[in-house]
């Protein structure tokens, strides 16, 4: 074994202990499932709590460098914190929109000024980010959003409303993509990128309630929102390639996260396990002939991502579509995650009709939450649909 | 407990990745699918020009002891050309005589040398595996008599009528054991070809009653030979399957890019569009699996973890070149039901493939057993 990795053997060993440690138990109110469904103080309180618990112990952003909070070290680290975190079912770090999106386009294209004022309380959660990009009526047609910003004095004047801007309610500042030209002949170029302060005057986040049952995600309503000039990023009209960028690290196009440790952990393993002791037709669920091909086509799904991920690190054998297996990544995995808890919410039998509340339901019904919870990564961050249309048109050529 | 997801060991050697670039610039310059066409309805279904080419550069013997005049590069190193010839649709003996050369390495242990040697210097073998229609079935009923001659048949034996010589599975005092026959010692009429769906491709039936073998291999090193015979075909298949699924995905590419309808490329239909993105995803799953089970090989690693990933080539890569075919003809509409779009070889060679070393159901059977017997059996 050579020195690096003798030495990161003898870091995982710390990590393990460390969470043994630390890894809070179980709090007797539900957590939510992902980032996305973060709906209540109480949670909001418990998490704020972990992830801080996580930077300051120096297990958070370890790849990013020290002045800005990071350890500056090799992105392995990371790896092995966040394989640990999953296994210890340790609560998540909530802050994402911050840690993996805003942070490492910070670390990409901010000014040392920009980094040195965000980046620390990003990782310490002291300062929630939120994403203002959807509208009501642009969503996947991202390009064509309407909320104005105009110019007055040191400030933009902002109007118009954000949907599904998930922790928008929590949040103390969102990105924010409004446009500051209009009747553009190229819609893109009106668009401008803001850092945008989100405890002003005229900003009013309102919850929205999920298929979950759950809330996470706003509406929010600019009302002569005076958001400062200086809290954009880039000049005046570059919004959309900002925009876009930001698009890469949400969508893992891009690399750089603070930490993969976003959604509880849910893997086919899980759901052999939970699932073992269903009886079907007099049978353990999966003596059946059809489940079991069901199930292996299931693994051999996710054996196939994974093998992917190791293929990316092999340049010989991406030749020939040299960014296809990361700009599918989203489309694949989401996909496959949804088909794969819907199976563990169905293979139940009678108990597949039992929901979260019900004290018989199976893993206190994981799977059909964890199925419902699922759409915000199909829907969220550019549909599957419109992910097929961009592996189309940017892997292979076909024409828009 | 250990995850069913498993390793995820994939790697290239350098060795691999030149023979890589070897393979595809000699199907790209010297094999472009006319030449390939001219041969569909030939006897032998290939030239003899590229046959002696290919042979010329070493790839029979790419896997073979350096002892029998072989590369000896590892079983991985035949991947990267099979998916190469797959790309371009070439049909050629190879893939049956490298597969009877690794069933005598396996099996033989340096008492078949000569024939190895022969197969390393261009000499076309085949294994006569399959006693009918079954893949999974023990490929065991013809019998090594009293007198030391054989009786029954072997049915859909690859490239026969150009074999110098037969690897036959077979039956000997109740276990199973390989016959040496050569070529010289059957009569013309134990031979009935098959006309196969593709049209690449050669099999014939072979009665091998009366036939005295010159060499019986027998133990248990035969017994393992034969499982690790259907794996590796399995494999092979899978990689060609690849390859082909690649260049039929390719060449959809091209003419979606390139016919019009309503004024507008068909290529911006999403219809078409999104059928196609999954091909490629398919694509890339398959290919993982090929090189994740040649780097296993290669690896002499654990050899359940060998057989999982054999098989998980053979599942994925069956499925994806029976949907990328299929979507091939009608996605080409009209001029795609044509002898002469080349959708036609591809969806051909799926249905070939399909069924060859076992179907994708046939593996997912035999990986529940692997994957989940272990786990729902245990605590
Ligand atoms: C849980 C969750 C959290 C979210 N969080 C945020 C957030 O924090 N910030 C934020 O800005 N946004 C957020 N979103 C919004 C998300 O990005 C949008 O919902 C998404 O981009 C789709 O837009 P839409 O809802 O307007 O649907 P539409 O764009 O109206 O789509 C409706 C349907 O049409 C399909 N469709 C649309 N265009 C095409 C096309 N060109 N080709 C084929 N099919 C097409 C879509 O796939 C979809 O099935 C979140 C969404 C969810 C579900």
């Amino acid at each position: 074994m050579t020195e690096s990795a003798t030495e990161l053997k003898r870091f995982a060993a710390d990590v393990d202990a460390w969470m043994a440690e630390n890894v809070p138990t179980q709090p007797d109110f539900l957590l939510p499932l992902s980032f996305l469904e973060v709906g209540t103080e109480q949670q909001l309180d418990f998490l704020r709590q972990w992830q801080r618990t996580v930077f300051e112990a120096g297990f958070l952003a370890m790849h990013w460098p020290t002045e800005y909070g990071g350890q500056g070290a090799d992105p392995a680290y990371q790896a092995v914190v966040d394989q640990a975190l999953a296994r210890y079912n340790a609560p998540i770090l909530f802050n994402t929109i911050g840690l993996n999106w805003v942070g490492p386009l910070l670390l990409d294209i901010g000014s040392h000024e920009q980094r040195l004022r965000y980046i620390r309380p990003i990782l310490s959660a002291e300062e929630i980010w939120c994403q203002g990009f959807s509208e009501p009526d642009y969503g996947s047609d991202l390009g064509s959003v309407q909320t104005r910003a105009v110019r007055d004095g040191d400030d933009y004047v902002v109007n118009g409303s954000k949907i599904w801007t998930t922790l928008g309610n929590f949040a103390d500042h969102m990105i924010l993509l409004a446009r500051t030209t209009p009747n553009l002949e190229r819609k893109y170029d009106g668009l401008s990128f803001f850092l945008a302060p989100m405890g002003i005057a005229g900003v009013d986040a309102q919850p929205i309630r999920k298929v979950t049952g759950e809330y996470g995600f706003n509406q929010v309503f600019f009302t002569d929102a005076r958001v400062p000039a200086g809290t954009m990023m880039e000049g005046e009209g570059d919004g959309w390639r900002v925009a876009m960028k930001t698009l890469e690290y949400e969508r893992g196009v891009s690399a750089g996260q603070a930490s993969g440790h976003w959604i509880v952990s849910t893997q086919i393993d899980d759901l052999i396990a939970d699932l073992k002791g269903v009886q079907r037709d007099g049978e353990p669920l999966f003596q059946d002939p059809l489940v079991r091909d069901d199930t292996v086509k299931l693994i051999m799904e996710a054996r196939a991502m994974a093998l992917g991920r190791k293929r990316m690190t092999v340049p010989a054998l991406n030749t020939d579509y040299p960014m296809g297996l990361a700009l599918s990544s989203k489309y694949r995995g989401t996909e496959y995650a949804r088909r794969m808890k819907l199976f563990g919410a169905a293979m139940q039998g009678g108990h597949s009709a039992l929901y979260v509340d019900d004290p018989g339901a199976i893993r206190g019904g994981f799977w059909q939450r964890a199925y419902f919870s699922n759409f915000g990564a199909t829907i969220g961050g550019g549909t599957t649909q419109v992910q097929a249309n961009i592996i189309a048109e940017h892997v292979l050529g076909l024409p828009k | 407990m250990a995850s069913v997801l498993g390793t995820t060991a994939l790697s290239l050697s350098d060795e691999q990745a030149m023979l890589m670039e070897v393979a595809r610039s000699f199907v790209r310059d010297q094999v472009p699918i006319e030449r390939v066409r001219e041969h569909l309805e030939s006897a032998s279904g290939f030239d003899p020009a590229v046959w002696a080419e290919m042979v010329a550069m070493g790839w029979s013997g790419v896997a073979l002891p350096e002892a029998v005049g072989g590369a000896e590069m590892g079983f991985g190193a035949v991947v990267p050309i099979i998916e190469a010839l797959g790309f371009g649709v070439v049909g050629t003996p190879l893939m049956s005589t490298i597969l009877a050369g690794q069933l005598l390495v396996d099996a033989g242990a340096g008492a078949v040398d000569d024939r190895l040697t022969a197969i390393a210097s261009g000499s076309v073998a085949t294994v006569a595996f399959l006693d009918g229609g079954d893949w999974g079935a023990p490929q065991r009923s013809v019998v090594v008599q009293a007198n030391g001659s054989l009786s029954g048949c072997k049915h859909f034996v690859g490239d026969a009528l150009e074999a110098a010589f037969f690897v036959v599975v077979c039956e000997y005092e109740g276990e199973p054991a390989l016959a040496l026959v050569d070529r010289s010692a059957l009569a013309a009429e134990a031979l009935t070809p098959n006309a196969l769906i593709d049209l690449t491709k050669r099999s014939a039936s072979i009665d091998f009653s009366g036939v005295k073998p010159e060499q019986l291999l027998t133990g248990a090193t035969v017994a393992e030979g034969i499982e690790r015979y259907r794996l590796y075909g399995a494999l092979l298949c899978a990689t060609e399957a690849v390859g082909t699924s690649h260049r039929c995905l390719t060449a959809l590419v091209d003419y979606m890019t390139t016919r019009k309808q309503f004024g507008k490329l068909i290529g911006s239909y999403q219809a078409l569009k999104h059928p196609t993105v999954d091909i490629y995803c398919g694509v890339e799953d398959a290919r993982s699996f090929v090189y994740h089970a040649a780097t296993l090989i290669d690896r002499a690693a654990d050899p359940s973890d060998i057989e999982i990933a054999c098989r998980m080539a053979k599942a994925s890569a069956t499925e994806l070149i029976g949907y990328a075919g299929d979507r091939s003809v009608q996605f080409h509409g009209g001029f795609g039901f044509t002898w002469d779009c080349d959708s036609t070889l591809f969806i051909r060679r799926a249905q070939w493939t399909r069924q060859v070393f076992g179907d994708a159901g046939h593996h997912r059977k035999h990986l529940a057993r692997l994957l989940l017997d272990p786990v729902i059996n245990s605590g």
